[in-house]
């Protein structure tokens, strides 16, 4: 490891540009630090220069954490290259780290021989003593594994923004920007749409705009110079994406923009009801500025109050829509079962996180499966589907509202923590070829009730306040299925129950049959998931795949109820692996429908799961 | 469900529906739903536009007797899907029905909102101490001491006064009305449907079955003119035999006294004039019991102000003026997108 005062960089000719097919970089640092920014802006750079890509924000849930403790470590990963890139990557290939603390929480994902960009000027006693550090890493030969390039980038970066006369503090703040600089340079990324972002940002104070481009291209210009080992220029090549016009998309963005264009579609106008939680808030936040596409946001007193206020709007005949979290789904379901009884159209996102009870609230889990398809009291079916990516939350959005208001229903729509955050680049559709389905709202008074129902869906009559001569009472408790009065008769009852269940199980008369994702629809092994393990079961199978071996990828969109052919495809297969971030929910539920041997691979520590994690399952599974 | 045409003017016996109620025998329930269906004639209330939506309990079922459009929803959760309504359709005209049980122990919180929202309905609570529905188990405003299957040696927690509640909570209505009081109760009713957002109107409600005669000593007819303080905005604040008795403040402190009109130098110009419009006041008034003082019944408590709906409407407005198509297509390409080629 050799090591070269950063200060005495000479103008050295500029190395050729080595080519890869893809990279991994993980930037880390204090939650002051900036790290999430900084990853957003080097996802945009890279969006721009044609790569293919997926990233993984990983913060804590302390807003601003101890500076400096491993607990307040903020981390942001992302996955590029010029062929498709199907998660943010098993393994970093460089590492930023800013302090000691994020150095030894991220040191353990780092590839063998990886890269380590270390602050050096944070790495003084006090530091090291935060982190819990005895000795510094930097010197004491334990990172000799790697290819560690440590500069005082506190320094650099003072230096570099010292015309903007700064406080101390604030010049220390564009530390961030420095590094991004330098890893723009590695990567060959063009700065001029962050320099326009910070020059936008900070148009308030101009001077913290220019400190931050002076800083990132400080660090540009230091990468372009130092010849140092460590500091190596790449090239990635555009990826052969399909022709059209694309941007970076979050999963919260997608499923925000994926409800509007539902609502739109359906020609309801939406009331998206909430209570902030973690991490489902972002889907509040993108909705509430919205308000000329026709959505109302209403942030309720509590997450029972937001389920009960969409299903108010929903009796009134807008769209209602709830969202949250483990937790508050728990405490949303009362409210979903009254919606289930009046068969009102609603929808429920989750974007679930590690539990149970608080568990860990800024790291993904997909452990609500159970409590969507099963959490209620009494036969309370509703339908369910799951997301499997940021851009896919769009589209799944868009299908939770058909079938909420076509079945008059409550829809359940799991996404997770991880897709919230992730983004990825998305083929920008466009809304005004989305298929339109206008609710038509009962109106005639003859023959009405309130539970009279469509022969083919079971839907029952949607008649909302206002409309003359419709007047009519609906509640929580059972309904006779002729007239929508009251009733305690036992085959009425019998009758509804089954009525209710039936409705919902022809939902899967109007979903598509399950496809294959890769492989031969028969054979030795189908690895079956849902939701965001679909990146790296895709690309898992696709590597078993390329090694000759029989294996074949099913991903469900459709829970409940799940797709008809199911059962029958999944009983060609001699195994079916089930990869899931919990400890076996999808299994069961295909067991128990089907009665086949799905065997699990379970993963519940937060984090999604590795490529290689699903290969290595895949083939001790086959024996192999 | 066929409904008369609002063009009509309807009489109470119009807002009732085919359904048999079903309240004990001698509920103070049948009164109220008798005083409710006359003031929605009074005040001409269209019942297509006009929605009832209760919670949990014996009034919760009220909404099922009622002529217009109707919804029985959860335990303590009415404001909650009340709030949802009017975010979806501002023009409906809602009342919410409620008894002491979901509105102040399960559905506290929702009561709360609602009222600091100031959400423009009315929200009728149905009073009576007690868990009738679940079979008499002390309610969060029964006196100390109720006996009741849960409290067999009487309850040893202090009850909420629903009034006082909903003054802290910041309702711009606070009105008090009796069950048996035919005559007042539908124009208490009146004024509430007549004030823009939250009115909250407490009914004392008699439980014939599990709390009998507990109102008996402001609301049995030999105690009614000595015990109850009927107001009137603008009116010297005079009860009893003859109009004789009046509260003033005290001297000196900030509370009110019981004066005899004529008697130790009390004239009627020292008797306090209701004053509507005075939150301080009403939260005096609210706190008034029997014995040392009566029950003030009618508008303890009226001061209008912006409501939440018509807020978030306004909002609304003012961000459609700015960006008035609501394109998505435009939405989603804004901010940096770049293009492939074939």
């Amino acid at each position: 490891m050799t090591t070269r005062s950063s200060n005495t960089a000479e103008q050295l000719q500029p190395t050729a540009r080595e080519p890869i097919e893809s990279a991994v970089v993980r930037f880390a640092g204090d939650s002051g630090d900036g790290m999430q920014l900084t990853g957003n802006r080097f996802t945009e750079a890279t969006a721009l220069a044609g790569n293919d890509l997926a990233t993984f924000p990983d913060f804590p849930a302390e807003i601003r954490a101890p500076a400096g403790t491993t607990f307040g470590v903020s981390a942001f990963q992302i996955n590029f290259g010029s062929t498709k890139v199907a998660t943010a990557g098993d393994a970093p290939d460089v590492l930023v780290a800013m302090n000691p603390a994020a150095l030894k929480v991220n040191l353990r994902d780092l590839r063998p021989g990886g890269t380590i960009i270390v602050d050096a000027g944070s790495f003084k006693e006090r530091d090291l003593k935060k982190a819990g550090y005895d000795k510094n890493p930097i010197e004491d030969g334990s990172l000799s594994n790697f290819q560690v390039v440590p500069l005082d980038i506190s320094a650099l970066t003072l230096e570099a923004v010292k015309a903007q006369n700064l406080t101390n503090k604030e010049a220390l703040r564009c530390k961030n920007m420095w590094t991004l600089g330098l890893v723009y340079w590695m990567y060959d990324r063009d700065r001029k749409p962050s320099t326009d972002w910070l020059r936008q940002r900070f148009d308030k104070r101009p001077e913290l705009g220019e400190a931050n481009v002076a800083a990132m291209n400080a660090g540009h210009a230091f990468g372009e110079t130092a010849e140092m080992p460590g500091i190596h220029g790449f090239r990635v090549a555009p990826a052969h994406i399909a022709p059209g016009l694309y941007r970076t998309v979050t999963g919260a963005e997608a499923l925000a923009w994926g409800l509007l264009a539902g609502a739109q579609s359906v020609n309801l106008k939406m009331v998206f009801a909430s209570y902030p939680i973690t991490p489902a808030s972002s889907i509040l936040h993108m909705l509430a500025p919205l308000k000329s596409f026709g959505v109302t946001t209403f942030q309720a007193e509590d997450e029972i109050a937001a389920a009960c206020a969409a299903i108010g709007a929903s009796y009134a005949g807008s769209l209602g829509v709830t969202s949250s979290s483990g937790p508050g789904m728990a405490l949303k379901m009362e409210a979903i079962g009254l919606a289930i009884g009046v068969e009102l159209p609603l929808v429920v996102v989750n974007s679930q996180r590690a539990g149970p009870s608080t568990g860990l609230p800024t790291k993904t889990e997909q452990s609500d499966l159970y409590q969507a398809v099963f959490g209620r009291n009494a036969d309370s079916p509703v339908a369910v589907l799951a997301a499997r990516s940021a851009s896919d939350c769009f589209d799944v959005a868009i299908e939770a509202v058909r079938l909420a208001v076509r079945y008059m229903t409550p829809v359940i729509l799991l996404t997770d923590g991880y897709i919230a955050n992730a983004a990825e680049p998305w083929a920008v559709p466009d809304v005004s070829r989305l298929p339109k389905n206008p609710v038509k709202f009962r109106t005639d008074p003859q023959g009405f009730h309130p539970f009279m129902r469509d022969e083919t869906t079971l839907a029952r009559a949607w008649a909302i306040p206002g409309t003359p001569g419709l007047q009519h009472r609906v509640g929580g408790l059972e309904k006779s299925y002729d007239t929508g009065h009251i009733s305690y008769d036992p085959d009425n009852h019998q009758k509804m129950t089954e009525t209710r269940w039936n409705k919902i199980k022809r939902i899967a008369d109007d979903i598509p049959p399950q496809v294959v994702d890769q492989g031969p629809p028969m054979g030795k092994m189908a690895v079956v998931g849902w939701g965001s393990t679909f990146g790296p079961i895709s690309r898992g199978v696709a590597n078993v795949r390329a090694k000759g071996h029989d294996v074949a990828h099913i991903h469900i969109r459709y829970i409940w109820p799940l797709p008809k052919n199911l059962g029958e495809l999944l009983g060609g297969y001699e195994k079916i692996l089930v990869p899931e971030m919990n400890m076996g929910q999808l299994r069961t539920l295909l067991r128990s429908e089907y009665l086949v041997p799905a065997e699990g691979l379970n993963k519940v520590s937060g984090q999604p799961f590795k490529i290689a994690e699903i290969e290595k399952a895949i083939l001790n599974h086959l024996g192999v | 469900m066929n409904a008369p045409a609002p063009a009509v003017k309807l009489q109470p016996k119009d807002y009732a529906t085919d359904q048999e109620v079903r309240w004990c025998p001698g509920c103070g329930d049948y009164a109220i739903l008798k005083g409710v269906q006359k003031a929605l004639a009074d005040i001409g209330a269209d019942p297509a536009k006009t929605v009832f939506v209760s919670g949990i309990g014996c009034a919760a079922r009220f909404p099922y007797y009622v002529a217009t459009y109707g919804f029985h929803t959860i335990h303590g959760r009415a404001p909650a899907i009340a709030t949802g309504i009017k975010l979806a359709n501002p023009e409906l005209d809602v009342w919410i029905v409620s008894g002491d049980g979901d509105a102040l122990s399960i559905g506290g919180n929702h009561l709360l909102h609602l009222l600091r929202r100031n959400v423009d309905v009315q929200f009728l609570l149905f009073n009576n101490e007690i868990y009738g529905l679940t079979k008499g188990q002390y309610s969060p405003t029964s006196k100390v001491g109720t006996r009741s299957p849960s409290t067999p040696l009487g309850s040893v927690d202090m009850p909420v006064s629903a009034t006082q509640f909903a003054l802290g909570a910041g309702a711009r209505f606070v009105a008090r009305g009796i069950d048996t009081q035919q005559k007042q109760l539908p124009t208490v009713l009146a004024r509430a449907h007549a004030h823009r957002g939250a009115s909250f109107v407490e009914i004392f409600q008699n439980c014939i079955v599990y709390n009998d005669g507990t109102f008996d000593n402001f609301t049995a007819k030999e105690n009614t003119e000595a015990n109850q303080l009927p107001l009137e905005h603008g009116k010297p604040m005079l009860f009893g035999p003859g109009k004789k008795k009046g509260l003033r403040i005290k001297p000196g402190n900030l509370e009110l006294e019981v004066v005899t009109v004529g008697e130790n130098g009390a004239t009627e110009a020292d008797v306090l004039v209701h004053d509507e419009k005075n939150r301080v006041q009403a939260m005096m008034l609210a706190t008034l019991q029997p014995p040392a003082f009566p029950v003030a019944i009618g508008v303890l408590y009226c001061n209008p102000a912006a409501t939440y709906e018509q807020a978030t409407a306004d909002q609304a407005k003012l961000v459609l003026a700015r960006q008035p198509d609501g394109d998505m297509n435009k939405l989603l390409r804004k901010g940096h997108t770049w293009t492939v080629s074939a």
